[in-house]
């Protein structure tokens, strides 16, 4: 660490800092579009220009004697930042006037308002007036850029940011400056568009509303979006994510920036695979078939059948007393029969509830992990120039074929109450399993024809999931449960990062999360709370240990056994 | 010795029958100098040109001898060096004359500097606009290959290089050195960031001086006549002065614009503007006033009628306020041209080639641009003037506000024509007049 002064204020730097970085950490903003963190520096918009200067060995200070670029400029022991001196202040204001000269003011209309660093920017650093008196470049709006990306091109600002993007992070090189000089414009060639897997973030990495996500766009206000800390759980890499919402309904997902985890980045796959969270098709309150009563009133989802406002009958509690009654049932009766299954899409708090609820009744309860979704090969970034992958050690950026967020969460769960990881396959066909609890939470179809088999007639046969499948269509019992979104809880990902995921909005209709539906079925006092819930289990789990302080922060925590392994390489 | 009696250097072979063979250049001597050269050891060379106190003539002036110490010591790789031929500054033509008169006085140097430098690669980047550059340049580098002064082990010294000749894509900012090896690499001629240097990393991330073409004309002579032949020439540095490095050697001045006889002449460094015009020009054309007149290119800015005794050295421009001496191509405009007219033709220059990276030059030279063509429709205000003078000071009045200096050179002749004409503009203005003269030629 390094002493560094900025405005005044005494702060301790990395020695790899910037001059961003390092007023950064005195809470100092020096504007700037181009550079970022995950980016070569081009020190082309010239926003951040500052004076620095440096402190000789008899305290003096020698400050430079012209402006300099914060982001190319590196600091050292007795560096000195001033961002408030008035030639610092003229630059920046000159320089937004200059930017605005050609960008339409287009903001009534523009997705990026509420967050765009050219109207934040103008009214922190700005001038009020422009002198502008001549016609302003007008240039087309470009909506072959990409399957996700429009360009509203004159709204460009020549950060080059996802320029770089897609020559430096995704490898794929589609992005393009074509043309010299005020006429420059972003393109693709005509038979190459951004559609590669990373392409929408060079939506976030865009300073201002000229690349936009076509599955955005129009479609809220930012200010109206209320954010909640998440996790994607498309893949093992398990991004972090701020969910987006407004009345109950999630409009888009974005990464949250997490060294620990993946970055500043996610992949297409993710960002827009949100849509099944709000799927007509989603079970959207539990059934038994047991009661005829409650059969008839519960077991259509179609509009007509919706419990109405002014019915206050809860389903659940009959349905869940009736549940454990079965459950417990089917266990007095042979406890090696019965198997719980346990999909790595749940979290780690509701792995544990259902595993204790599940061994509590009898310890010779089977617990396995149900199907582990793997497609194809893990796919790493940047590509090189035929599409080859890059090296280990340069990979940038992984989406992984392992399709679930917290196999190795419910593994080490598993590991505890059963000693062991057993999964599906090897139970399935076995016949001696006859009482199932599935638990599911995928993003699509997961009962292969190889377990509806298995399944067969079975005994007992109780399914919580989200959608709709063969088991839960001939399911005795099926519990109508949480996507993600509407879940707090602990996902642990590849690389042993466990992260707390939080809910965003209310799962539809009549369905419960998955947490709060098996605290009351194990009948557990209290309302489910992910953070009480975690320092029970990091000091009953040695393995989940970390988890004992309960808040996990931000970035996550490694589990102990990953603790030396890179996060990331290189970014 | 007098002016007037100087014999030319660099340009004494123009004219004579078959200047361009290689038989020629040796029959008048050629090729001795890299003979002596590559019998001496690199350092020797470098020290040699360094004495000399021989300037880059490309328009920043840096010392020469001293550009090549930067290289680093020991270097695992090759070296590379580069000759910028994309010549594109107004009113510069002296390099092209150079190489279609008498290209192998050119490759001469470039052969000991590469030898001097210890590069294994020379690229000689060529403005695509100059085909019969090319084609002379073609032709005597095979007849170099076919004399063992190119290639491997040349004139059985053990030093071995290759030239490359690369043409450009027409575009100003191919002359800014970093521009140019972006462009040899293939890429958009985006200067970069500095640092990191050439020397340090260059073209094709290898360590990489770049030269003009004028200053490897001088080398040949340097090596073979002496540093100190090379400093009777030109105005020694001012000894009250510890960052002066001297203005020696003979020079290249362009003369074009509005005179009588526009051309190349070659005189020791310090002659005047006015002697430089009036003498070697054949004077004003038509009988006319030099109104103002551009010392060294048109990024340098403009002189008055009464600067015109400004000596034409490293120093002289500056003191008068403009940028530099530059490429040393001397423009005149007469007193019946207006100076709205030229600036918006400069402006519409510097626009046009901008490459578009930073945002103060990028938007600054449009805007500055269409100012000046509301002025030229008649809907001028006053204050445009100063807005003006505030968007030139903002993209450049102090060099180095930009990743290059383009932007010094588009503030540059705004700055000092609105400070040395500004009457003109306010009448200008104040008429409403709209201009009657089309866009001079040549402004793309």
């Amino acid at each position: 660490m390094v002493k560094v002064k900025v405005n005044d204020i005494e702060v301790d730097a990395d020695p790899k800092d910037n001059c961003i970085l390092a007023a950064r950490r005195a809470g100092v903003e020096i504007p700037h579009y181009c550079w970022h963190e995950s980016l070569s520096v081009v020190a082309s918009c010239r926003m951040c220009l500052v004076e620095v200067g440096e402190t000789k060995p008899d305290g003096t200070v020698a400050m430079g004697p012209k402006l300099v670029p914060g982001c190319q400029t590196p600091i050292k022991d007795g560096t000195v930042i001033r961002t408030d001196s008035s030639k610092v202040k003229t630059s920046q204001q000159m320089t937004l006037e200059l930017l605005l000269l050609n960008h339409p003011l287009d903001c009534s209309i523009c997705d990026q308002a509420g967050e765009c660093y050219l109207q934040d920017y103008t009214y922190k650093y700005g001038k009020a007036h422009s002198r502008l008196d001549e016609p302003k470049l007008h240039r087309e709006d470009k909506y072959h850029i990409g399957e996700q990306i429009a360009l509203f091109t004159d709204r460009c600002v020549m950060c080059t940011r996802c320029v770089r993007f897609t020559r430096e992070i995704s490898g794929t090189s589609e992005l393009q400056v074509v043309a010299r000089g005020s006429h420059e414009e972003i393109d693709v060639f005509p038979d190459q568009p951004c559609n590669n897997k990373l392409a929408g973030n060079v939506v976030d990495l865009c300073p201002v509303g000229a690349l936009c996500s076509k599955d955005f766009l129009y479609k809220k206000r930012v200010w109206w979006l209320k954010h909640a800390e998440s996790v994607c759980t498309g893949c093992s890499t398990g991004c972090s994510i701020s969910v987006d919402q407004n009345d109950n309904k999630v409009y888009r997902l974005r990464p949250r920036e997490n060294p620990l985890a993946q970055g500043h980045f996610m992949c297409d796959e993710g960002r827009f695979g949100f849509k099944y969270i709000h799927d007509e098709r989603r079970l959207k309150a539990p059934r038994w078939t047991g009661s005829s009563e409650s059969a008839r009133r519960t077991a259509s989802n179609s509009p007509a059948d919706k419990p109405s406002d002014l019915n206050f009958s809860d389903p659940w509690t009959g349905i869940l007393a009736t549940a454990k009654k079965r459950i417990q049932e089917a266990i007095k009766s042979d406890a090696h029969g019965f198997v719980a299954v346990l999909s790595p899409f749940m979290t780690v708090e509701e792995a544990y509830l259902l595993a204790s609820f599940v061994k509590g009744i009898d310890s010779h309860t089977r617990l396995v992990l149900g199907p582990v979704p793997v497609v194809g090969q893990d796919d790493r970034y940047p590509k090189g120039p035929k599409g080859e992958p890059p090296a280990e050690n340069k990979t940038k950026f992984t989406i992984r074929a392992e399709k679930c967020p917290n196999r190795l969460g419910v593994e080490a769960v598993l590991r505890h109450f059963e000693g062991d990881v057993v999964r599906i396959e090897s139970i399935l066909g076995r016949p001696e399993a006859h009482a199932w609890y599935f638990v599911g939470g995928y993003q699509t179809g997961w009962v292969t024809e190889a377990i509806d088999r298995a399944v067969g007639t079975p005994s007992l046969l109780i399914v919580q999931d989200i959608f709709p499948s063969p088991l839960s269509d001939r399911a005795d019992i099926v519990l109508a449960s949480a996507s993600f979104a509407e879940r707090d809880g602990t996902y642990v990902n590849g690389l042993g990062l466990a992260q707390a995921a939080h809910a965003a909005i209310r799962p539809p209709a009549d369905a419960r999360s998955d947490g709060r539906l098996l605290m009351e079925l194990a009948q557990r006092t209290g309302l489910f709370n992910a953070l009480s819930l975690r320092k029970e289990i990091g000091s009953v789990i040695p393995e989940l240990s970390v988890l004992a302080t309960g808040d996990l922060g931000e970035h996550g925590v490694r589990l102990h056994r990953f603790a030396h392994t890179p996060a990331l390489a290189n970014t | 010795m007098s002016q007037t009696e100087f014999q030319p250097i660099l340009l004494s072979r123009i004219g004579r029958p078959n200047s361009q063979s290689i038989e020629s250049y040796r029959a008048d001597g050629g090729y001795t100098a890299l003979a002596k050269a590559l019998s001496m050891a690199n350092t020797e060379v470098i020290d040699v040109v360094k004495a000399s106190g021989l300037r880059g003539r490309g328009g920043a002036g840096f010392p020469t001898g001293l550009k090549w110490t930067f290289l680093p010591k020991d270097v695992n790789g090759p070296i590379y060096l580069c000759v910028n031929g994309d010549e594109s500054e107004p009113g510069t033509f002296n390099n092209r004359v150079l190489i279609e008169e008498d290209p192998h006085q050119v490759l001469e140097g470039i052969v000991i500097s590469s030898f001097a430098t210890r590069s294994t690669t020379a690229y000689f980047y060529l403005r695509y606009e100059y085909g019969r550059c090319y084609r002379a340049l073609k032709k005597a580098v095979d007849e170099m290959y076919a004399n063992n002064l190119l290639g491997k082990n040349i004139l059985g010294s053990g030093y071995s290089l290759d030239i490359y000749l690369h043409r450009g894509a027409c575009a100003y900012i191919c002359g800014e050195e970093t521009g140019l090896i972006e462009s040899l690499e293939g890429k958009r001629a985006w200067p970069r960031i500095k640092p990191p240097f050439p020397a340090i990393e260059g073209a094709f991330r290898r360590p990489t001086v770049v030269n003009n073409v004028e200053t490897m004309a001088c080398i040949p002579h340097i090596i073979n006549k002496g540093a100190e032949w090379f400093q009777s020439m030109g105005i020694p540095k001012d000894p009250n002065n510890p960052r002066d490095a001297g203005s020696y050697g003979p020079k290249l001045y362009c003369i074009s614009g509005h005179v009588n006889r526009p051309g190349l002449v070659e005189l020791p460094m310090g002659v005047t503007a006015r002697e430089l015009i009036d003498k070697h020009g054949g004077g004003v054309w038509k009988g006319r006033q030099a109104k103002a007149v551009i010392p060294g290119g048109l990024s340098m800015g403009f002189m008055t009628n009464a600067e015109l005794d400004t000596p034409l050295d490293f120093n002289g421009p500056g003191r008068v306020g403009c940028l530099g001496l530059g490429t040393a191509a001397v423009v005149v405009i007469d007193d019946h041209t207006s100076m709205v007219d030229v600036l918006y033709n400069a402006c519409r220059f510097f626009a046009h080639e901008s490459c578009g990276q930073c945002t103060p030059c990028r938007e600054g030279t449009a805007w500055s641009t269409k100012i000046l063509e509301r002025i030229r429709d008649g809907r001028g205000k006053l204050s445009d003037i100063d807005l003006l003078l505030e968007i030139a000071a903002s993209i450049g009045t102090i060099p180095g506000t930009t990743i290059c200096g383009l932007a010094d050179g588009a503030a540059w002749p705004i700055k000092t024509a609105i400070n040395k004409f500004r009457g003109e503009f306010e009448e200008y203005i104040k008429s409403g007049r709209r201009s009657e003269s089309h866009v001079l030629a040549g402004a793309h």
